[in-house]
């Protein structure tokens, strides 16, 4: 077994800084990750990172914008705790050396992103991820942190007591991909959850292969309610083969969108008769799905995105990037021919609940970054706002983890804080685990001493591993890829009451196919199919988790479109969705949305730019 | 106006003007109708693309001994190597091992050895190569199990000089200024994502095992150019470098340079770095 004072799970963004934020607090700290921290997803990120820097900025405008962007279901302290914080962090992040672009007098840049009222996303180029991912990864390298790379984390480690919010994590079990042995992580003082986004929930999505929600779905299993679990934000112009970004520059620059009849859908079949190609996400989004589904994508599937119209020059000059994407990895020249494009699963506004210091109802249970949910998105998350997500409640976490008193949370968790629980959602199948049996706590009567309960998981691991291992039966691939299908056909940009009604029970059926899954690669070494096995189960328990919250909420607001609810009803759902794990069952609550700030309250306004 | 634009990322763009990049894009365009005409050849359906790959593993009977397993997978536009392997792991044989993870070139998981060349899986267009394709794992690191090998040295190598930004005058509550000339000049070495390719090109490496290699230099290069750091510091890193398995090692065979999947000037920079080693080491005559 492995002991430090603070274990940190993933080392993307989130995971880095809370890693780093726990070594200035001077605690032992590890990090443990599937992948080797260069690797991470965060990586990915392109367009930049928002922060109130400049003179005629202040948080508290960006605190206003992002709970105006979130529709309302933000909660006001996390938010202007993110917009506070940010400023510091960036230039934290500059002075370890990160290379953003820069202005004339050696400042750097920040430009204008939708639904910001002053120009206030900085960045390194298009490749803003990969800078802050790697910036922070030679901080912990110079710090000399301890990283388990290759390391798969699979369950926490959690006491057995009745009540979530009297178990304590005292660690979790890894699977050491290189080596295929099990072990145990003891953490003295707390485990950080930074493990990263769910994209591979849906068939198509900007995601990276990995992104599969590991960590929510083990801390939901553990007892933490997840949130807000049915915003799902889909980009409208992903490539089709692969789900790559191409970023909104290219309509920002006057790319135009067309169908297979050569019509300017936008205009012509008034989704957006302003704003037209530049409408926002989700409109354009649904824009296109109409198109595909009223006969008129091409191939069935897509819609063109064209900027041939904006001349050799100017594509070369301002949209370089554009053309290595779309050649390298759709075969497509856009200089010469449109690039095809449909809409993507991008990124999971809901997650694992915590308060604005990444506390989850869990003693010494933290969780940061896209997995989390501190809620500062609400329904709708601006671009650039991920990133500062990522630093700010990363070093919270880390910091709190590691011992530093952060006063006390204003963004309520756990059960407790729950209004009302959802009763007579109507479900066609019933939701959970087929065997109750099937739990991620330890559940062996009083197990409490922290190495014990680290011990019973790691066994606990061993024994699942090992069945999968010896047993015949379905391959994870076959299951994974119909409960893909099914979230995309049915829990997607559109939502209506009988297809998610459908999702359901495509995910139920998952759930029973995967009772004899089986691993065929015999190997300890290096197992990707085992991995990608454990993975698997992980992703039908958060489509769930997605699929309930949208049956659930008859709304639309935000990410969230319902066919037959087109209008937000703040009367009824100015509220969080709640979903527990409660004997091998989801539980579903509401708990309110704070809207109280440090000094005042935000009111609620129709959402127009 | 949406709520999530995301900006043209044009600014940085419209700043890279240079032969390099003049090239990188005349490449493309070439590509780009060679590849025209090879898609034009291929009648898109029924159309099967077949792939070669190296199987291994340490522990399981019968893969001992390394050998090649050929697989028959349906080929469409827009077909990458990865995605030719995904297939087969997915359809044929799920023991099938390999790194990969944001298949859009970033992550630097996957580099492979396809056809003989140092290239990234999910880079590489299928219409772009000689079929059948022959896909092994990075020659000159040990291989763990089928695609995948040992990147230890390599990370090592990257931590050998110190790749950690070092500076002692900071303004407090600001940044640290730096000119853009300055940071246009890092900027090519900063695309570093780690994947080994250039490693594995290298004869040079393959031959000295402790030979630092193009991408830690590259990474000394990214620190030892930024202005941020301070002439002190740059001596210092300049002496990393300089030593016996460093940058005098370099025989200029290119070969880093052409498969760096990010079109790193990786000789340019340490042929550079030798330059101002020399200079440095003047200045104390
Ligand atoms: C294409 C793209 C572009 C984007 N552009 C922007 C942008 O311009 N601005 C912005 O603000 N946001 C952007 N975002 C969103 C933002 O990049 C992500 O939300 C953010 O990077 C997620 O970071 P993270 O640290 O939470 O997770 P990740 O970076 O995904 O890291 C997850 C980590 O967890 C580890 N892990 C996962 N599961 C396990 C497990 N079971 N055991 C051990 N380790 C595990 C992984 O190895 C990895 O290290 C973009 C996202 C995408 C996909
Ligand atoms: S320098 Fe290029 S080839 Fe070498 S590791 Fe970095 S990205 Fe890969
Ligand atoms: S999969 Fe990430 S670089 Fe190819």
């Amino acid at each position: 077994m492995h002991e430090h004072d603070v274990i940190v799970v993933g080392a993307g963004g989130a995971g880095l800084r809370a890693a780093i934020a726990a070594d200035e607090e001077g605690a032992d700290v590890a990090m443990v990750t599937k992948l080797h921290p260069v690797r991470s997803h965060t990586g990915a990120a392109e367009g930049g990172i928002n922060a109130a820097l400049r003179d005629g900025d202040d948080w508290e405008l960006h605190a206003y914008d992002t709970m105006k962007g979130s529709d309302y279901l933000g909660d006001a302290p996390a938010i202007e705790t993110l917009a506070q914080d940010a400023p510091e962090e960036v230039i934290q992040l500059e002075h370890w050396g990160m290379p953003f672009s820069r202005e004339d007098d050696g400042r750097v840049s920040q430009r204008p992103f939708g639904g910001l009222s002053f120009p206030r996303t900085t960045y390194a180029g298009a490749e803003t991820g990969h800078h802050l991912l790697h910036t922070m990864y030679e901080q912990v390298v110079k710090r000399g942190i301890r990283v388990y790379d290759e390391f798969y984390v699979s369950r926490l480690a959690v006491t057995d007591h009745d009540d979530p919010e009297n178990r304590v994590c005292h660690g979790c079990a890894a699977y050491d991909i290189k080596s295929g042995e099990i072990v145990g992580f003891r953490a003295r003082n707390g485990v950080i959850l930074a493990t990263g986004g769910d994209g591979q929930v849906y068939d198509h999505t900007t995601n990276a292969v990995a992104n599969t929600g590991d960590g929510p779905a083990m801390a939901y299993r553990a007892g933490v309610p997840v949130e807000d679990m049915e915003f799902v934000q889909f980009h409208p112009t992903t490539l089709p083969s692969t789900g790559v970004l191409i970023s909104e520059g290219v309509r920002g620059e006057g790319g135009i969108l067309y169908n297979s009849e050569g019509e300017r859908f936008m205009f012509e079949h008034g989704y957006a008769n302003n704003a037209g190609e530049l409408a926002s996400r989700d409109v354009v989004s649904r824009a296109e799905l109409t198109e595909v589904n009223e006969g008129r994508g091409i191939n069935d599937e897509y819609v063109y995105l064209d900027m041939r119209h904006l001349g050799e020059e100017r594509i070369y000059d301002r949209l370089e990037n554009i053309i290595h994407l779309a050649e390298d990895f759709e075969g497509v020249n856009p200089v010469v021919e449109p690039m095809p494009v449909k809409p993507g699963q991008h990124y999971h506004m809901g997650g694992i609940e915590t308060s604005e210091h990444g506390e989850t109802c869990i003693t010494g249970l933290y969780a940061a970054g896209e997995c989390a949910c501190a809620s500062v998105h609400g329904s709708n998350r601006l671009g650039g706002n991920a990133l500062p997500e990522l630093i700010v409640f990363g070093a919270r976490a880390g910091h709190h983890a590691a011992g530093r008193d952060l006063g006390e949370a204003q963004v309520p968790t756990g059960p407790s804080a729950a209004t009302e629980p959802e009763d007579g959602l109507d479900t066609p199948v019933e939701p959970g685990a087929l065997d109750a049996s099937d739990e991620d706590v330890a559940a062996d009567g009083a197990l409490v001493e922290p190495a014990e309960v680290v011990d019973y998981a790691v066994e606990s691991e061993r024994q699942r591993v090992e069945d999968m291992l010896e047993r015949d039966g379905t391959n994870h691939a076959e299951i994974r890829e119909d409960l893909q299908k099914a979230m995309t056909e049915n829990v997607n940009v559109f939502r209506e009451e009988e297809s998610l009604k459908q999702a359901l029970e495509v995910i139920k059926e998952c759930r029973e196919r995967y009772q004899n899954v089986a691993v065929s690669d015999p190997s300890r070494t290096f197992n990707t199919d085992l991995i990608h096995t454990i993975e698997t189960r992980n992703l039908i328990d958060i489509a769930e988790t997605i699929a309930l919250g949208a049956l659930a909420r008859d709304e639309f607001r935000g990410a969230h479109w319902r066919r037959a609810h087109q209008e937000r009803k703040d009367d009824e759902w100015l509220k969080h969705t709640m979903i527990s794990w409660n004997d091998g069952k989801p539980k579903l609550y509401y708990k309110p949305v704070v809207l109280e700030g440090e000094e005042k309250e935000y009111e609620p306004k129709v959402r127009s730019y | 106006m949406s709520t999530q634009i995301q900006e043209p990322e044009t600014e940085t763009e419209s700043e890279e003007t240079s032969e390099h990049q003049q090239q990188r894009l005349a490449d493309k365009r070439e590509r780009a109708d060679m590849r025209e005409r090879a898609e034009a050849d291929l009648s898109d359906a029924d159309e099967t693309v077949r792939i070669k790959v190296f199987r291994y593993d340490p522990e399981v009977e019968g893969k001992k001994d390394p050998r090649f397993d050929t697989f028959e997978v349906p080929f469409y536009k827009g077909m990458t190597v990865l995605d030719s392997l995904i297939y087969a792991r997915d359809h044929f044989d799920s023991s099938l091992t390999f790194r990969h993870s944001c298949r859009q070139a970033i992550c630097g998981s996957d580099a492979l050895f396809v056809n003989g060349r140092q290239q990234l899986g999910c880079k590489t267009q299928m219409v772009d190569l000689e079929w059948p394709v022959r896909i092994e794992p990075l020659p000159h690191a040990e291989v763990v199990k089928d695609l995948v090998v040992d990147m230890e040295h390599f990370y090592d190598q990257m931590e050998a000089v110190e790749p950690y930004f070092q500076t002692n005058e900071l303004p407090s509550g600001e940044e640290q200024r730096q000119t853009r000339e300055n940071r246009e000049k890092v900027k090519m070495s900063t695309r570093c994502i780690w994947c080994s390719a250039c490693m594995s090109s290298c004869n040079i490496a393959a031959g000295d095992n402790e030979y630092l290699g193009p991408a830690a230099i590259n990474k000394a290069y990214r620190f030892a150019m930024d202005e941020r750091e301070g002439a002190e510091m740059k001596e210092h890193r300049l002496n990393i470098i300089e030593q016996e398995h460093g940058v005098w090692r370099c025989q200029t065979q290119f070969s880093c340079t052409e498969v760096c999947p990010k079109d790193i000037p990786l000789t340019e920079h340490i042929q550079e770095l030798k330059r101002e080693a020399v200079k440095s080491n003047l200045k104390f005559w």
